[in-house]
C-alpha cells in the first residue's frame, strides 16, 4: 500500500440522460438538435471511475488524480463546476467533440496524446480509468485504444472493484455475463481499468474540494488543445429516432387476482 | 463481398456456444469468402461443430493460455489470427472477452471497430452496420473504408447456425503467451439461490423504486417486498432488472432490496438486456429507464398512475394497481 499510484481518469460529458435528444444531419456529419444548448453532464460510467480513483488514491498515501476531458470547452467549463466539488482531481482538457458520433480511434488518439504530455507522469505507477462505455457512444472501445497507444497490455473492463493486495498486485473484478464477477489478479502497473459502476456511492458536494480544484480547472480549460475529430472514412447512411410506438391498454378496477390470472397466462404463452 | 473473419472463443466443455453461432449466421448473411478462427484451450470439439458452415479455411489458437479470459492473451491470439487470415471484415459476438480484447486489436492493425452492432447488411454493395447510439435513444446504419473493419456484434440478434458437425481441418496459427502480468482467478457468482440475473430468461421483471416507499398504511415493506419478488422470480424463473432510482438505494446503503444490485440495473446508465416479454413494477417508466427495455419484445407494467410513462406508448398493457396485491396473487398461482 506505500506504493503511490498516478490515476489518470478519461472522461467525457453526455447531454443529461432527462433531456429529448433528436438527432440532425449536417454537412459533417449527424449530430443532436441544439447540442450547445443541451444541459451536459459527466458521463456516469466515467463518473464511477472517478470516484473510484480518488478512493484509491485516498487509501493510497502519494498517489495523485487526473482527469482527461475531451469536449466544447464551453460545455466542460459548466460540467467542471459540478464536477469539482466532488473529489480532488488535476484536469487536463481538450477542445474537441463530445458526440456519440464520432468515432473512437480518434477519440483514442487525443486522449493518448493528452495524457503523453503530462510532465512528470511515472508510466511504471500508472493507472489509467475510465468508463468502460460511453453513455453517448456506448463503444466500448476508447479505453483500449488508449491503452494500446500508451503500451499498455493489462486491461480490465467492466470493473466494479479493485483491491490493493499486500504484495502490491491489484485483484481486479470484471463483470462477466450472467451477473457474475470475473477476478484477477494484475501484479503490477501500469494497466487500464475500465469501470461500470463500481460500489460507491457519488461523494457529496465538498466546496473546499471544489475551490481546490477550480485553481488549476481554469487555466487548464485556457490552455485546452484542439482536438477536431473527423469521422475520417466513417460515413451515416441513416440517423433516426425509433418510430415504435405501442397501443397501451390502461387496465383500471380490475382485481388484483384477475390481473394475476391474465399475466400467469401471457407469461406462459409462447 | 469482401473475405470475412469469425473470431470465436471456446466454452469451458471445448465447443462453441449460442452467441457465437448466431455471429456465424450473420456473417454466411453477409456473404463472401468465410474464414474462421478459433482460440481457446482445445479447439477440436468447436471446429467439428461447425465443419459443416462452409468456411474456406479454419484458422486456431489453442493452449491453456488460451482457455483463460485475460486481455493480453485474447487480443495476442486475435491479432495473430486476424494477421493469418488477412479478411477485410472480422466479425464477432461482443462477449466479455471480445469486447475486452478486440478494440484493441483494431488499433494494432489500424483498422477500425464497431461495437454492439444489432445487424449486419450489404448496402449499395457494401458491408453496413446497425446500431444505437445514446444507450438506445437513436439508430444509425453506418458504413466504413477502412480495413480491416471490426464488427461486434449483440448477442439475440441472429438465429444460431445449425448443421451438422463433422471432422475439420484446422490450421494452428502459433502465439506466444508470455509475458502476461495478469493471472485469472475465476468466477465469483451468488449462491444459487440467490442468483437473480438470468441472461435466457423469457421474463424480464422489474422492480421499481415504488418498492421501498411508503405504502397506503404510510410504512415501508421492504421485508415483504423482498418475500414477493423472490417468490416470483423463483415460481416464473424470470429475471431481475432494477430501476436506477432503487438500484441506487440499495448502493448507498438505506434499508430496500438486499439482492438488488448495480448488476441489475436497466436503463440508460444500466444494461439493456434481451428478453421476450418484460414486466415493470412500481416503476413510472420514465425515458431513461423505458431505453433499457428497447429489445425487450413484449411490454406490460403495474403501477397506481395511469399517467405513468408506460402509458405514453411504451407498454402493451398498465394495470392501474396495487404491485405488492398483484405479485402476492401471482406468486399463490405459480405456487411459489
Amino acid at each position: 500500500m506505500s506504493n503511490p499510484f498516478q490515476i489518470v481518469v478519461c472522461g467525457s460529458i453526455v447531454p443529461d440522460p432527462l433531456q429529448t435528444l433528436e438527432p440532425v444531419t449536417a454537412a459533417a456529419g449527424p449530430s443532436l438538435k441544439n447540442e450547445m444548448m443541451l444541459p451536459a453532464v459527466l458521463d456516469p460510467w466515467a463518473g464511477h471511475a472517478l470516484f473510484e480513483a480518488a478512493n484509491l488514491a485516498q487509501k493510497t498515501p502519494g498517489s495523485k488524480v487526473w482527469l482527461v476531458s475531451q469536449g466544447p470547452k464551453a460545455k466542460l467549463q459548466q460540467v467542471m463546476m459540478t464536477v469539482a466539488q466532488k473529489v480532488p482531481f488535476e484536469l487536463v482538457a481538450l477542445d474537441g467533440p463530445s458526440s456519440g458520433f464520432a468515432d473512437s480511434f480518434e477519440t483514442a488518439a487525443a486522449l493518448a496524446g493528452a495524457i503523453q504530455g503530462i510532465a512528470g507522469l511515472d508510466k511504471t505507477r500508472l493507472l489509467v480509468f475510465g468508463g468502460w462505455e460511453s453513455a453517448s457512444r456506448g463503444a466500448g472501445s476508447t479505453m483500449q485504444m488508449v491503452g494500446e497507444r500508451l503500451g499498455i497490455t493489462e486491461q480490465f473492463f467492466g470493473v466494479d472493484q479493485i483491491e490493493i493486495l499486500a504484495d502490491g498486485g491489484m485483484e481486479i473484478l470484471e463483470r462477466v455475463e450472467g451477473g457474475k464477477h470475473q477476478v484477477s489478479v494484475c501484479s503490477a502497473p501500469p494497466a487500464v481499468l475500465g469501470w461500470a459502476t463500481g460500489n460507491l456511492p457519488e461523494p457529496r458536494n465538498n466546496p473546499q474540494v471544489g475551490m481546490a480544484n477550480m485553481r488549476t480547472i481554469m487555466p487548464a480549460l485556457q490552455r485546452a488543445k484542439a482536438a477536431p475529430g473527423a469521422n475520417a472514412g466513417l460515413s451515416y447512411a441513416s440517423v433516426s429516432l425509433p418510430k415504435q410506438q405501442r397501443e397501451t391498454r390502461v387496465v383500471k378496477n380490475m382485481p388484483a387476482e384477475e390481473i394475476a390470472r391474465e399475466i400467469i397466462a401471457w407469461v406462459r404463452e409462447d | 463481398m469482401e473475405t470475412i473473419l469469425l473470431l470465436a472463443h471456446t466454452e469451458t466443455d471445448g465447443t462453441l456456444a449460442k452467441p457465437a453461432l448466431e455471429a456465424l449466421t450473420a456473417a454466411k448473411e453477409l456473404g463472401g469468402e468465410l474464414i474462421i478462427g478459433l482460440v481457446g484451450a482445445a479447439v477440436e470439439a468447436a471446429a467439428n461443430q461447425i465443419a459443416g458452415c462452409g468456411a474456406s479455411r479454419i484458422l486456431a489458437v489453442s493452449g491453456e493460455a488460451f482457455s483463460q479470459p485475460r486481455y493480453s492473451t485474447d487480443a495476442a491470439a486475435a491479432e495473430a489470427l486476424c494477421r493469418a487470415a488477412g479478411a477485410a471484415i472480422t466479425l464477432a459476438t461482443s462477449t466479455s472477452r471480445w469486447a475486452r480484447a478486440l478494440p484493441g486489436v483494431a488499433y494494432r492493425l489500424e483498422g477500425r471497430i464497431d461495437t454492439h452492432a444489432t445487424a449486419v447488411s450489404v448496402l449499395n454493395g457494401a458491408p453496413a452496420v446497425n446500431r444505437w447510439f445514446y444507450r438506445q435513444r437513436i439508430e444509425a446504419t453506418l458504413t466504413r473504408s477502412q480495413r480491416p473493419w471490426f464488427i461486434l456484434l449483440d448477442a439475440g440478434c441472429y438465429p444460431a447456425w445449425s448443421g451438422a458437425p463433422g471432422a475439420a481441418s484446422v490450421e494452428t496459427v502459433a502465439v506466444n503467451a508470455d509475458g502476461t502480468r495478469t493471472t485469472f482467478s475465476g468466477i465469483r457468482a451468488p449462491k444459487a439461490d440467490e442468483q437473480t440475473i438470468r441472461p435466457d430468461a423469457k421474463l424480464l421483471f422489474v422492480a421499481g423504486a415504488g418498492w421501498s416507499k411508503k405504502q397506503a398504511d404510510g410504512a415501508t415493506h421492504t421485508a415483504d417486498a423482498e418475500r414477493l419478488i423472490l417468490g416470483f422470480l423463483r415460481g416464473a424463473q424470470a429475471s431481475l432488472g432494477g430501476s436506477k432510482s432503487l438500484v441506487d438505494q440499495s448502493g448507498e446503503g438505506e434499508a430496500v432490496l438486499k439482492f438488488m444490485t448495480h448488476l441489475n440495473q436497466i436503463g440508460q446508465t444500466g444494461s439493456t438486456p434481451r428478453h421476450q416479454k418484460g414486466l415493470s413494477t412500481c416503476c413510472h417508466g420514465e425515458e431513461p429507464h423505458v431505453v433499457g427495455w428497447r429489445f425487450v419484445n413484449e411490454r406490460r407494467a403495474i403501477n397506481l398512475d395511469a399517467n405513468c410513462g408506460w402509458a405514453r406508448g411504451k407498454a402493451d398493457v398498465l394495470y392501474v394497481a396495487d404491485a405488492f396485491e398483484v405479485v402476492e396473487k401471482l406468486n399463490q398461482l405459480l405456487g411459489a
